[in-house]
């Protein structure tokens, strides 16, 4: 009985960048790569979307604050 | 220590080899003995004079510095025997455990040790640690049978803390180390050594080092008499042991008494690093006082690091007990005149300050306005005394410092504990009064959590103009008054404040226009147009609002009715103001009490801080003077209630009473119907529980259609000065069901509360209901009862003020390092993104509405109001 984990309601919208998208989000926020938030390569999230190390991932949630916010996360093994 | 000016780079631990030891020692210790018959330190001693030291004048042997410069040199001490280092006992355990007894190599096989090899390098040069993977193979590595010799391995034991057992054997330490020796090089990975700083048989000690006289200084008393440190007293020990241990072996004693000797040697060493160590009695001194040695020095809240490192003394600072003042602005502290000659600023002499600077040199230590200290240009620091004060000022020139005593107008640091958030430590001005206490006002009573039943506070004087200015700009008073934890202010009214606003403002209260003017007056309030007539409290309170201020908002008064008269409300809780005019409504907790005033909300929000603090300071004057005018007291006399309410309340509890006898009685012929998930019983306990407390509140609804405004009791309830209904209403008409653990009081005896009642009882009475008011007083049963719930209460409080204090102090230590950037980032001190945008949504909650951006319903409530008065 496996069930897909990216329809949970409290799994949030994850997303792999492109190499420009990624980019471009860096620049936006002037930091390296490193010093994203990381997430594992092995998180059950990751194997679903099928992210690779060094992917920048773009969560999209719910907040109690701001109603919806978007963070990025660097996939690492 | 002047002159050694070094950056450290890196810093490698390891273990001491005994060579380095023995290289870095200047002297070999072999006497027991510390100082000869005329007090000079023997040579070979423990306090001998190449181990540094301690009178200045002297020069130190080895190093050639002055007493004071020389921070000491160790010593050494060749031990007859080795000895297991406590500190090591459990690894040496581990290591043996998982090592061959004849080849020494460790417990694995190669393909384990591949795969080890691969695992720990892998960690290594990521910077990883690699403590999970050695205990890992310390797990694995516990076999039978050396996989490489073949050899039948025995268990090795522990027997804390520094015996080690193979099988029955226990082993010795020379046995021990010999087997540490044994383990080759390569395998010192696998055990988790690096072999560049530590080889695992230096665990074993064969040489001791001493420390210099410096760490373990002897103390002179008055009578003339020496007084050692606990170290020293220790390690005369271990040397006197050691000597013994060494002559009886050199004339060949039997193997059991060298063997006696050896562990006592052993228990010394141990008691000399830990004293503490479980499973060896503690050392104590000649007066049965447990020893302070080593691992004490530094362990512990009292320990080198959370006393001396983390935490340190320091100097302008002061500590008293507080008391009240509402004649200061909340700015304001009152430092009583004793502390201001005692505590000093520094402040550079220039040709424009000259004059003044003389001034406080000529007044002196003594009198107020004076000078401690004046610090020439060469950093040489001159006391001042009445004697010399004439010549320092004579030599007094631009660029000296003078000392001067705190004055009026100086900023300070006040701070009291527990420092919980950041308004417990705030900047407030110096005013210099008389006697004994810190005076504050009451409105920073909350942020601070004080009161003033002998609570003391401490006061830090700022030493440098920058932290002046900055504590000025950031930490004042008046910049907290909005807290960051609700968006609400933290600082306002509190207690007589509100009652006393509430006097003054309510509906029909009237003032003669000589009253009003000297409450004006001593509010220290500009003097308003004359009216010609009797004032209105809410015109009178009017004249502290910003001329365009505009709002509308519900007071604590409000009764929450079905439907809103709004302007019309007949208890005056709806609040109106019209271009800074108080239309409708009074004035209480939720105009300007701290947590929940919206007026004193707005002005900081809307008019700034400066605005803020006279509003608060004048209104809080106002109200004290307008409850001075009125006069306000309470005492048990406002709990009273009338016969007739008496006889209703007694009939509604008897009816209750009544209703639990039915459905105990349902419950006992199984007529009882279980609710959803409930047990019968559980079901009981809800309904008995339910119709209990519905009870309670009715008989406080009785009491309360008696109690009318003219109540003082009432009106602190009312506004939210102090108190509420139900601690009156429990006082008047009944106090009400006791709990323990969340529910009615079962427990005692068996199968009853107490032996007053039948076994299985479960009426109202057994199982705590208390039907008196403390009025009219507790009947013993209910007494035992009340005590019970109380006990509980008292135990709960104790137990979570523990349990967060702990849960805070770990989310400091794990968050302390986060700050917000200029980008709106949130990044730890790496510059590590932990959030994007700080909080999500990027506010700061002091500035926002309670935590939200904006209230827009308020906002188009004022804009109307606004429209139409225009």
């Amino acid at each position: 009985m496996k069930k897909d984990i990216l329809k949970h309601k409290l799994v949030p919208d994850h997303t792999i960048l492109s190499k420009t998208e990624a980019k471009k989000v860096l620049k936006e926020l002037n930091i390296h790569q490193e010093q994203l938030p990381k997430i594992k390569v092995d998180d059950p999230v990751a194997k679903a979307i099928g992210a690779k190390t060094g992917d920048i991932l773009k969560i999209t949630r719910k907040s109690q604050t701001a109603g919806r916010f978007v963070t990025y996360r660097l996939v690492i093994n | 220590m002047k002159g050694i000016l070094k950056k450290v780079s890196q810093i490698n631990f390891g273990l001491m080899s005994p060579e380095n030891i023995r290289k870095m020692s200047v002297t070999k210790i072999v006497t027991p003995d510390t100082y000869d018959e005329d007090g000079y330190p023997i040579e070979g001693g423990l306090m001998d004079p190449r181990l540094g030291v301690i009178d200045p004048g002297l020069r130190c042997r080895s190093c050639g510095s002055k007493g004071g410069d020389c921070q000491g040199h160790f010593g050494h001490i060749n031990l007859a025997r080795p000895v297991i280092h406590v500190g090591f006992a459990d690894t040496i355990h581990k290591i043996l455990r998982s090592t061959c007894k004849e080849c020494g190599k460790v417990l694995l096989t190669e393909s384990e040790k591949l795969d080890y090899k691969n695992r720990i390098e892998l960690r290594l040069e990521n910077g990883v640690t690699i403590t999970p993977v050695i205990k890992e193979i310390y797990n694995v590595a516990r076999r039978d049978k050396c996989p490489h010799c073949e050899t039948e391995q025995e268990d090795v034991k522990i027997d804390k803390p520094v015996s080690i057992v193979e099988g029955n054997y226990k082993l010795t330490a020379s046995e021990v180390r010999e087997r540490l020796e044994n383990i080759p090089e390569d395998d010192y990975m696998y055990i988790g050594v690096n072999p560049e700083v530590a080889r695992p048989e230096w665990m074993v000690l064969t040489v001791l080092p001493v420390p210099p006289v410096t760490v373990r200084p002897s103390i002179t008393l008055e009578t003339g008499e020496r007084s050692e440190d606990d170290l020293t007293h220790k390690l005369v020990d271990i040397l006197r042991i050691n000597q013994r241990l060494k002559e009886n072996m050199e004339a060949g004693a039997p193997q059991l008494i060298v063997e006696d000797l050896w562990e006592l040697l052993q228990y010394h060493v141990t008691t000399y690093f830990d004293n503490e160590a479980s499973g060896v009695p503690p050392a104590r001194h000649r007066s049965g006082r447990p020893l302070k040695t080593l691992a004490q020095r530094l362990k512990g809240k009292e320990g080198r690091f959370r006393s001396n490192l983390s935490g340190k003394r320091v100097n302008f600072s002061a500590r008293t007990v507080i008391s009240p003042d509402p004649n200061i602005s909340i700015n304001e502290v009152g430092v009583p005149e004793m502390i201001a000659r005692e505590v000093t600023v520094p402040i550079r002499v220039t040709e424009w300050n000259m004059e003044k600077m003389k001034e406080y040199i000529m007044n002196g230590p003594n009198k107020h306005p004076g000078a401690n200290y004046v610090i020439r240009p060469d950093a040489r620091k001159i006391r001042v005394y009445d004697e010399t004060k004439d010549a320092i000022v004579e030599k007094l020139e631009p660029g000296f410092v003078v000392e001067r005593h705190l004055i009026d107008g100086d900023v300070v640091l006040f701070n009291r504990q527990p420092s919980l958030h950041r308004m417990s430590m705030m900047a407030h001005e110096v005013k210099v009064l008389p006697y004994k206490t810190f005076r504050l006002n009451l409105c920073v009573c909350p942020p601070y959590n004080a009161d003033f039943d002998g609570d003391e506070m401490n006061m830090h004087i700022f030493q440098t103009e920058e932290s002046r200015a900055e504590a000025k700009s950031l930490m004042r008073v008046q910049e907290h008054i909005l807290s960051p934890r609700f968006g609400g202010p933290i600082i306002g009214g509190i207690h007589d404040h509100i009652s006393g606003a509430y006097l003054l403002t309510r509906l029909g209260s009237e003032f003669s226009e000589e009253d009003v003017f000297q409450m004006v007056k001593r509010a220290r309030m500009p003097l308003p147009k004359s009216k010609g007539r009797d004032w209105t409290g809410k015109e009178i309170f009017s004249l502290l609002l910003p001329k365009d201020l505009n709002m509308v908002y519900k007071a604590e008064i409000c009764r929450k009715c079905d439907e809103c008269l709004k302007q019309e409300c007949k208890n005056d809780a709806y609040v109106v103001i019209e271009n800074g005019e108080l239309k409708t409504g009074a004035i209480d907790e939720k105009a300007y009490g701290a947590f929940s005033g919206k007026i004193l909300d707005s002005i900081v929000k809307e008019y700034g801080t400066d605005a803020a603090r006279q509003f608060l300071d004048s209104s809080t004057k106002l109200a004290i003077y307008g409850i001075m005018k009125r006069g306000f007291t309470t005492s048990t006399a406002d709990e009273e209630i009338p016969q007739e309410a008496k006889d209703r309340i007694e009939e509604l509890l008897e009816n209750a009473e009544r209703k639990v006898e039915n459905l105990i009685a349902a419950y006992h012929n199984e007529e009882l119907e279980a609710l959803p998930g409930r047990s019968l019983r559980e079901t009981l306990e809800m309904k008995v529980m339910q119709v209990l407390g519905e009870s309670r509140d009715k008989s406080g609804e009785i009491a309360e259609s008696y109690f009318g405004m003219d109540n003082h009791a009432v009106i602190m309830a009312l506004t939210g000065a102090r108190g509420s209904m139900l601690n009156l209403t429990q006082i008047a008409a009944c106090v009400g069901q006791q709990s323990v653990r969340g529910g009615r009081i079962e427990r005692g005896y068996s199968k009853r509360t107490l032996p007053h009642f039948h076994e299985g009882e479960l009426g109202a009475k057994a199982s705590g209901f208390v039907h008196s008011s403390y009025k009219k007083g507790l009947d013993p049963i209910e007494f035992f009862f009340h005590a019970m719930g109380g006990r509980e209460g008292l135990v709960d409080t104790a137990i979570r003020t523990a349990q967060s204090g702990y849960m805070q102090r770990r989310l400091v230590n794990a968050l302390q390092d986060l700050n917000v950037k200029a980008d709106g980032t949130v990044r730890d001190n790496r510059g590590i993104v932990v959030q994007t945008r700080y909080g999500e949504d990027g506010i700061d909650p002091a500035k926002s509405d309670y935590g939200k951006v904006a209230d827009i319903d308020r906002m188009i409530d004022e804009m109307r109001i606004k429209s139409k008065a225009k």
